[in-house]
């Protein structure tokens, strides 16, 4: 009973638009849970628009792969049940148009999203122009839209950036649609993982591999204020060191001369500072370095193992974990390194901690009686939540909207060592919705981009 | 009124009848279910046979014994085992390293690597610390018994590099090593 009253509460938080000008919203008031039917009309296009793509991007029916990828991301939020195409009493033009809001409403959709997709050509270079409108079915009228040329190969971000502006207009949430997932790619067996860095869109689509798997790789992690840069840990030439990555060029940089082992990065949340742990003569202490002045300065002093930092959004803060009281606890310091503060007290060991991108919530890692937990709490550790349980999973990462968490789980082998896997998951803030991510491979440490810029 | 009083204690004696029938049946259930736990114990009893083995193979949590272990040189085993969170050499362990130390500075031109490692059961940055601290423990020992710090190298791979891919505490002890190899 307590459980229920709770998730209502929070869902309300979440769906509670901030401004609404329309009849439509998610409105969980009357104990409503279900998910809000939304109905996505394949976008149409005309004769010329469909041979091009075909001949650009060897696809059939571009209209109808967007209004997919716009279902599938509204359906896995858990908010939204997209209905049956087959449904659909109206054609995809006419409903772009003026729907029939009758006809909607009579397959119970109280949303409706259409568009449509336009070949263009500007300076002799094919582009494709996509426009879509958000329809109230029930308030019969439009509450939102837009248009976008962009390059054809580009489509899929257009459904994502179709999906945020659906996902913001009717939950008052920004949205985390049109971003980018950068996590460990695993293979072969357990005594011996070959591991690269793997790039994907956030529903899976667009995997690259960034290395070749020739040397060990680890916990690879977006620069908040750049889309387009990462850092991560390398065993290249059996020296664990910290590198920065430009995704673009694919230019890489080891970061600072330390005598030991760096690990354990995280950049500032603009971009110009990097968090992490150099390892040496059995001690392990919290780094920053400031990549426009190179200045690198130790944060903490202890003998015990200090790691896995990470800044608050505003910068001011840092959490990371230490065993300086014994076992593995989260610690909050400023940014200087000064006021180190101990925030977690329950039963078990606590790691990894992650600042949410709101400011308000840590999320850490758990291991008790043998089970590990990914949860949250409080910046000064009070209202702990434990959202879930298995024999191993670590490494949370936030949605840039601070709704959702991604880590990575690994299962128990049986007794002759077999059945190893690693595969990321992500699960709601409330507990809610846990969902397997799609990758090509086992994969681990996962990252979320923010927002992705042009 | 007499009549009913008479029913009203027939009721109550029907009522009683039922519970102690009641408790009598949860008796019953308590008994087979007790039963059926020894027959358990019966079982688990007969395969004791690997638990010793267990006991056998691991000190606390410290493995004692030699699957996995190789040799740095004839007779000089190459790795010595910690327990969970330890970085604290246990006497087996400082006897091994005794051995690794004699023939090092038997033979100076060698270099080596320790290399520091942890079981799977701990984050993976934590774990990366860990194993780097393990490895420095077996290297000042080293140096304490004569072998210069400039022929030592460390490396730490946290839990990337298990010897036993087994999820069970056996497999965990045997993964949390340090191990020195030959860098020449």
């Amino acid at each position: 009973m307590k459980k229920k009253f709770f998730f209502i509460f929070i869902i309300y938080a979440i769906l509670k638009p901030s401004i609404s000008f329309s009849l439509v919203e998610i409105d969980i008031t009357r104990g409503n849970l279900d998910p809000m039917p939304i109905s996505v009309s394949p976008f149409f296009s005309d004769k010329t628009t469909d041979d091009k793509i075909k001949n650009n991007l060897n696809i059939e029916n571009l209209g109808l792969e967007i209004s997919k990828i716009i279902e599938n991301n509204l359906e896995k939020t858990g908010l939204f049940d997209a209905i049956e195409k087959e449904a659909f009493l109206q054609k995809p033009d006419i409903a772009h148009l003026k729907p029939r809001f009758e006809d909607w409403a009579l397959i119970k959709s109280q949303v409706l999203i259409t568009g449509k997709v336009k070949s263009k050509i500007i300076n002799d270079k094919d582009y494709i122009n996509i426009e879509f409108k958000l329809w109230d079915v029930l308030g019969a009228k439009m509450v939102d839209g837009f248009s976008l040329t962009t390059t054809p190969r580009s489509w899929r971000r257009v459904g994502h950036k179709i999906s945020d502006k659906v996902y913001e207009r009717l939950t008052g949430e920004s949205g985390y649609f049109d971003t980018r997932i950068i996590y460990v790619a695993e293979e072969g067996p357990k005594t011996q993982r070959v591991k690269k860095l793997a790039l994907m869109d956030q529903d899976g689509f667009n995997t690259k591999y960034i290395t070749l798997g020739n040397e060990l790789v680890l916990t690879p992690r977006f620069n908040p204020a750049n889309d387009k840069e990462i850092t991560y840990m390398s065993y290249f030439r059996n020296m664990p060191r910290v590198y920065i990555v430009n995704l673009q060029t694919g230019k890489q940089r080891v970061v600072g001369d330390f005598r030991g082992m760096t690990f354990a990065p995280r950049f500032s949340p603009d971009g110009k500072k990097l968090i992490m742990s150099l390892a040496k003569d059995g001690n392990s202490e919290i780094w920053v370095r400031d990549l426009e002045t190179n200045i690198q300065e130790k944060l903490t002093d202890h003998p015990s193992i200090d790691t896995s930092p990470s800044y608050s959004p505003d910068g001011k803060y840092i959490t990371f974990n230490s065993d300086r009281s014994g076992y593995q606890q989260i610690y909050v310091m400023r940014s200087d390194g000064s006021k180190v503060k101990r925030i977690s007290f329950g039963k078990g060991i606590y790691g990894t901690p992650v600042w949410s991108p709101r400011g308000d919530l840590i999320a850490f890692t758990k291991l008790h009686k043998g089970k590990f937990y990914i949860g949250v709490m409080r910046i000064d550790g009070t209202g702990e939540r434990l959202l879930t349980e298995n024999f191993y999973q670590e490494a949370p990462s936030w949605s840039p909207n601070g709704r959702i968490i991604i880590f990575y789980r690994e299962t128990k082998t049986n007794d002759k060592g077999e059945g190893f896997s690693a595969k990321l998951w992500s699960i709601d803030l409330t507990g809610y919705n846990e969902r397997l991510v799609r990758t090509e491979t086992d994969a681990s440490d996962p990252s979320w981009s923010s927002l992705l810029g042009k | 009124m007499n009549l009913s009083k008479i029913l009203k204690n027939a009721f109550f004696v029907v009522i009683f009848g039922l519970i102690v029938t009641a408790c009598a049946t949860k008796k019953s259930v308590k008994t087979t279910e007790s039963s059926t736990s020894e027959t358990t114990k019966a079982a688990e009893t007969q395969k004791a046979d690997p638990i010793e083995k267990l006991d056998a193979l691991m000190q606390g949590d410290v493995y004692i014994g030699s699957d996995t272990v190789g040799e740095l040189a004839s007779g000089v085993p190459d790795r010595v085992f910690f327990a969970t969170n330890e970085t604290i050499l246990t006497t087996a362990s400082r006897e091994t390293l005794r051995k690794q130390a004699a023939w090092l500075r038997q033979n100076s031109d060698v270099t080596v690597v320790v290399e520091g490692h942890a079981d799977e059961r701990g984050t993976r940055e934590y774990n990366l610390a860990l194993g780097e601290r393990r490895a420095n423990a077996a290297k000042d020992y080293l140096m304490t018994y004569g072998v210069s710090s400039d022929r030592i190298k460390v490396l730490s791979y946290g839990k990337e590099r298990p010897v036993d891919s087994g999820s069970n505490p056996l497999s965990w002890s045997k993964n949390r090593r340090s191990v020195t190899v030959k860098a020449n």
